[in-house]
């Protein structure tokens, strides 16, 4: 039975004789470790894409929304009335009345027809119901139904349900996402195959020393391990390098981002990647790594026999 | 200790290396397999360290039948094994005292014993000063006494030998045959597979003729 001392001298050694061999063969595991960084860099960029498009269109929960223009005329007890019995529905989140005045208000505030609007008789602004249905309530045909009730009473006179924007929105990040796992799963196999590839190449050029190995008692398991800790540390240093990769790619987007943002008077800022996400690119990268170093490894070291 | 019952070896060539060989080597003897090249004794000690399958019979070591052997237990077993070759089968990139402590690193044996059993085996040899040279720095017969070295550095019950004197002129390997007797006088079981019969003639040692793939009388 082997010592927990040895044990760990054991797999020191491995992890050392694996960074010895790729110290002594750079530019291959340079190369090597950056087509694992691009590979994992690039549907970690794709998420970033979707994440970012997400935060800079605003939470679609607040682009849903209903607008009921009340007929002019409705006086605003009856207004607030009606919000009440909406607020009364199923499936509505907020409802929120602005009266005549107050959009006359605002519309003065944002806009330089301040002196025309004086020159007017009277307010043709309706007082507006703005309401937004809770999550559930957000699709298609429940939207459809708040509108028609909404319409049906005899103070409304137009129900605006602009949802269709939020929708092709929805939809394209849903195709961004389903793009981001599909892009995932391809460049997770082709760093697989990067990995394998690159170990195969590597226990070819070692045949020999793992002929004699295997001669004197050396099991698969022992000749395999600097294999497997050579794909585990080409893996990790792919994921750290992916992460650059994608820090420098912002920082260059940065600029221009901030200026186009600026031109739309938004306040929108380029995000990273969290902590967390951070350590799943790293730790996605040392287990495809790994994994594919043991699909290079296994089977090829298993099918040498040692031939004196 | 080796034990052959009717054994038979066909190379996926068609070549017919062993037919229905028996033959039996007692723990701690010393025994010459001899016959002229492509005879069969180097068959014989590849099934004996399970480099092959025999195609038929039996072959039993140590009391264990090789067949009942599963892949895994590979290893262990030819770690009980010291085996020696005429073109030694070192790692030339490696300093000698990393050929010899082999066996045991792939055994996982601690430090401390590593250190001390390669020191040892190394000494038995005579190339304690060699300890950091590389294999090509070092003479035909020195390299073959690396290749020693590294098989009984081990401790093996059996240490086989496959033409371990053949790159060697006479004196070297006279030398290398005394060594074996030495392992043969602590209780190791050799076997030598050799066609030089003169070697034979010298050491005195029961010698199995094989001739064409049989055990000849």
């Amino acid at each position: 039975m082997i010592s927990p001392a040895t044990w760990t001298t054991r797999h020191l050694q491995a992890l050392v004789a694996a960074l010895g061999r790729l110290l002594r063969r750079p530019l291959g595991a340079l190369l090597t470790t950056l087509v694992i960084a691009v590979a994992l860099a690039l549907p970690a960029g794709l998420w970033l894409l979707v994440q970012n498009a997400r935060s800079a269109t605003g939470d679609l929960a607040t682009a849903v929304q209903v607008s009921a223009f009340l007929k002019v005329g409705t006086s605003v007890e009856r207004a607030q009335e009606l919000a009440t019995t909406v607020r009364g529905q199923p499936g509505i989140a907020t409802v929120t009345l602005i009266t005549a005045e107050q959009g006359l208000k605002e519309f003065r505030e944002r806009s330089d027809f301040g002196k025309a609007l004086d020159a007017l008789e009277s307010n043709p602004l309706p007082h507006t119901l703005v309401i937004q249905p809770t999550t559930v309530q957000r699709d298609a045909a429940a939207l459809e139904r708040l509108r028609g009730t909404l319409a049906g009473w005899p103070e409304v006179e137009i129900v605006q349900a602009d949802t269709e924007w939020a929708q092709r929105l929805a939809a394209l990040l849903a195709v961004l996402r389903t793009l981001f796992l599909a892009s995932a799963v391809l460049f997770g196999l082709g760093v697989l195959a990067v990995i394998g590839n690159t170990t195969r190449v590597e226990i070819a050029a070692r045949l020999p020393e793992i002929a004699v190995t295997k001669l004197v008692g050396g099991s698969d398991a022992f000749i395999r391990r600097p294999f497997l800790y050579s794909g585990l540390f080409q893996g990790l240093l792919g994921g750290l390098l992916a992460v650059g990769l994608l820090a420098a790619l912002l920082a260059a987007l940065e600029a221009p981002v901030a200026r186009l943002v600026s031109l739309y008077g938004g306040q929108f800022r380029l995000a990273g990647l969290a902590g967390e996400e951070t350590l799943v690119l790293v730790l996605a990268g040392t287990l495809l790594g790994l994994v594919g170093a043991w699909v290079g490894a296994a089977r090829q070291i298993a099918r040498i026999s040692p031939q004196p | 200790m080796i034990r052959f019952d009717r054994v038979s070896k066909r190379y996926p060539n068609g070549r017919d290396a062993l037919r229905e060989v028996s033959l039996q080597v007692e723990p701690g003897e010393f025994v010459f397999l001899t016959g002229r090249s492509g005879a069969g004794k180097s068959s014989i000690l590849k099934l004996v360290g399970l480099l092959e399958r025999p195609t038929r019979g039996t072959v039993t070591v140590n009391g264990q039948d090789t067949a009942s052997l599963p892949a895994r237990a590979i290893p262990a077993y030819r770690r009980r094994l010291g085996m020696v070759f005429q073109d030694h089968q070192l790692l030339m990139d490696r300093p000698v005292y990393d050929n010899v402590a082999l066996p045991l690193v792939v055994a996982d044996a601690p430090f401390r014993d590593i250190d001390k059993r390669v020191r040892a085996a190394l000494d038995q040899v005579g190339l304690l000063e060699q300890v950091r040279a590389l294999p090509s720095e070092l003479s035909v017969g020195e390299q073959q006494r690396v290749g020693i070295a590294r098989a009984v550095v081990g401790k093996p019950v059996v240490l086989i030998a496959d033409e371990p004197t053949g790159n060697l002129d006479r004196g070297l390997a006279l030398d290398v045959m005394r060594l074996f007797r030495r392992f043969q006088e602590v209780g190791v079981t050799v076997v030598v597979a050799t066609h030089d019969l003169s070697l034979v003639e010298e050491f005195g040692q029961r010698s199995i003729h094989i001739d064409d793939g049989k055990v000849s009388a």
